[in-house]
């Protein structure tokens, strides 16, 4: 009924026939939803699938400062980009450190998000206004200024964090001499493990929010009747709330997955790029490939059509997932 | 412990005693980012340190103000362009994702459930892919190193997300409501501009908190983009040179990143009960 509100049959007017027979092409070639798509989809094409195709095709040449300049031919490399990236160490471990910082932050992400939003839901009104504003704040605050912000509380010079650790008795933060401890230059571990903690403060209040609305739907008397029962609170979340939030939790976990696969801004100002080397994670790598001097964009493409199909893995999942939610009716 | 009055009232105390410590963890690093701004250099490498300033100044403030703390300009100069970038994102994202919305909202048609999935795919293409592309692309049309590019760079990153979550509020605007209008003779465009339009406008506040997001906090676009071009910089690569700097300015940098923080933050909250509508759906992260 809508459609024949949108491309409904007018009676022709006098007045401006051009437009009128343009209106009347519309309506008889059921043209209205693709000239109301164009705009967005031309957009979407220019900057994110066009770019993309061309990322491809550089992955396959050796398209580099010279064949930008016109000073040598572009030529075809065959697989010869993804030998070099495939035989190169620091690939391999920069792929080691992402796939480790995912497989600790979104599974810690995921219960922080959890608990916090298992707690707002049985705050009260006030309570709960308190922490979710908190929360909100960690949320808000931009990803550079949080990184920056981080960097100077594990600074080895006047930060917090090291301050307070060199102030504990031994027993309890080990023998390490925490007064001056480089957090940032001391290798990927505890570079990662500031990287961990910011991301995790910066992520869980996207998934207790998220969490929170779930559980608001549950209906109240299941738990109720648990309480009667005399269930206990975990018994209750894996026999009355995970089942039902399953496919929230289902689109939860693809989302952190992708997002902490990808920490590009956060790395890279927390490991001081283009310094340490031994810290670079799959987006630093690719970023360095392809930006540091000499520049070398079919390795770069090649990296990037590598993480891109290791991503699409994920995104198939969580489209099967919205799909499966009935997000396309 | 018998007595169930006894038992719920620990448990009542428990329960909030855990709030208060979460909220304080929570808020404890943006504190101290506000408290590094107001606090004199002396204070800031203190072997003490305090999270209340003992002696609060705005001397951070009017270094970071006047310019001289970065030697690149006053933080006005950045807030400028971050804003011109932001407000044209938003604007320009809004009108062509209404559009798109209204087209697989309303309308049957061949490829619609393709649309929609490349919609989801696109969402996750990372940035670190494109920017190659990207780069090579806007160099050869001159885009590079001023605030046009990114604009149109953040328009279409943010439009998947804002289409996905506009088309759910055009599905709830009453088709009744456009059937009565065209019945009474109403034409296609006043329609759309007089009848939907103000019935998704809360839509479109909460469909403009991803774009605001989008355009406001990138990162990696800006950084390769806008190079050396100093009087280009959006604040958070302003920020990053500031920072990369070196020489210790924690107290000026901190005030540029408070600077940075109050915008957003005091957009989270006014559009804070909007944010959880179809969260699922738009993604909405910084």
């Amino acid at each position: 009924m809508a459609e024949y509100v949108w491309r409904r049959e007018r009676p022709l007017r006098g007045a401006a026939p051009g437009g009128t027979s343009l209106a009347t092409f519309v309506r008889r070639h059921k043209l209205a939803p693709y000239l109301l798509l164009a705009p967005g989809l031309a957009g979407i094409a220019v900057v994110l699938l066009w770019p993309l195709v061309q990322v491809g095709l550089y992955a396959f040449q050796n398209y580099g400062l010279p064949q930008i300049t016109g000073a040598e031919p572009v030529q075809w490399v065959g697989l010869g980009n993804f030998a070099a990236t495939f035989a190169d160490s620091e690939f391999w471990l920069s792929l080691r450190t992402t796939v480790l910082f995912a497989a600790v932050v979104v599974p810690l992400t995921l219960v922080a998000g959890t608990l916090v939003g298992l707690l707002l839901h049985r705050l009260g009104k006030k309570m709960a206004a308190i922490v979710s504003t908190a929360a909100l704040l960690a949320w808000a605050t931009p990803p550079v200024a949080a990184s920056v912000l981080f960097y100077w509380l594990f600074n080895p010079d006047g930060g917090l964090v090291d301050w307070t650790l060199s102030k504990l008795p031994n027993w309890l933060v080990g023998n390490t001499d925490w007064a001056g401890f480089n957090w940032t230059t001391s290798g990927a571990l505890p570079a990662y493990t500031v990287i961990a903690i910011l991301v995790v403060w910066q992520s869980f209040p996207f998934i207790a929010v998220t969490v929170l609305a779930g559980l608001k739907t549950v209906p109240a008397e299941l738990y109720e009747a648990a309480r009667v029962d005399g269930a206990a609170p975990i018994r209750v979340f894996w026999r009355i709330t995970y089942p039902l939030l399953k496919p929230i939790f289902l689109v939860l976990l693809l989302l952190s997955v992708i997002w902490d696969f990808n920490v590009f801004t956060q790395s890279y100002l927390l490991t001081g790029f283009p310094g340490n080397r031994d810290e670079f994670n799959l987006s630093l790598y690719i970023y360095d490939k392809a930006f540091q001097f000499p520049p070398s964009y079919g390795l770069g493409g090649a990296l990037a059509l590598i993480f891109t199909l290791v991503l699409l893995v994920v995104t198939v999942g969580y489209v099967r997932a919205s799909v499966r939610q009935g997000a396309l009716t | 412990m018998s007595n169930p009055v006894a038992v719920k009232r620990v448990k009542n105390f428990s329960l909030n005693g855990t709030a208060v410590l979460v909220a304080l963890i929570t808020l404890f690093p943006i504190a101290w980012m506000i408290s590094t701004a107001f606090k004199p250099s002396q204070e800031i490498f203190s072997l003490t340190p305090d999270l209340i300033p003992s002696h609060p100044t705005l001397g951070n403030f009017s270094e970071v103000i006047s310019g001289q703390a970065s030697g690149i300009g006053s933080v006005w100069l950045f807030f400028r362009n971050s804003l011109a970038v932001t407000l044209a994102t938003v604007l320009v994202a809004s009108l062509v994702s209404l559009l798109a919305s209204v087209a697989v909202a309303r309308f049957r048609f061949r490829f619609r459930a393709s649309v929609l999935v490349l919609l989801l795919i696109v969402q996750m293409i990372p940035g670190e892919a494109l920017i190659i592309a990207l780069f090579l692309d806007f160099n050869r049309l001159g885009l590079l190193e001023n605030l046009l590019g990114l604009i149109l760079v953040y328009a279409a990153k943010a439009l998947p997300v804002s289409i996905w979550m506009l088309r759910n509020f055009v599905a709830t605007v009453p088709r009744e409501l456009e059937e009565a209008a065209a019945i009474d003779g109403a034409r296609a465009p006043t329609i759309f501009w007089r009848i939907l339009f103000p019935l998704v406008a809360p839509g479109l506040v909460a469909t403009s908190i991803f774009s605001f997001i989008t355009a406001y906090n990138e990162f990696i676009v800006a950084l390769t983009f806008l190079g050396q071009a100093h009087s280009t910089y959006t604040l958070p690569i302003y920020v990053t040179y500031f920072f990369g700097r070196g020489g210790a300015q924690w107290g000026p940098i901190m005030a540029a990143s408070t600077m940075y923080t109050v915008p957003v933050v005091l957009f989270f909250l006014i559009v804070r009960r909007r944010l959880v509508g179809g969260l699922v759906a738009g993604a909405v992260k910084g």
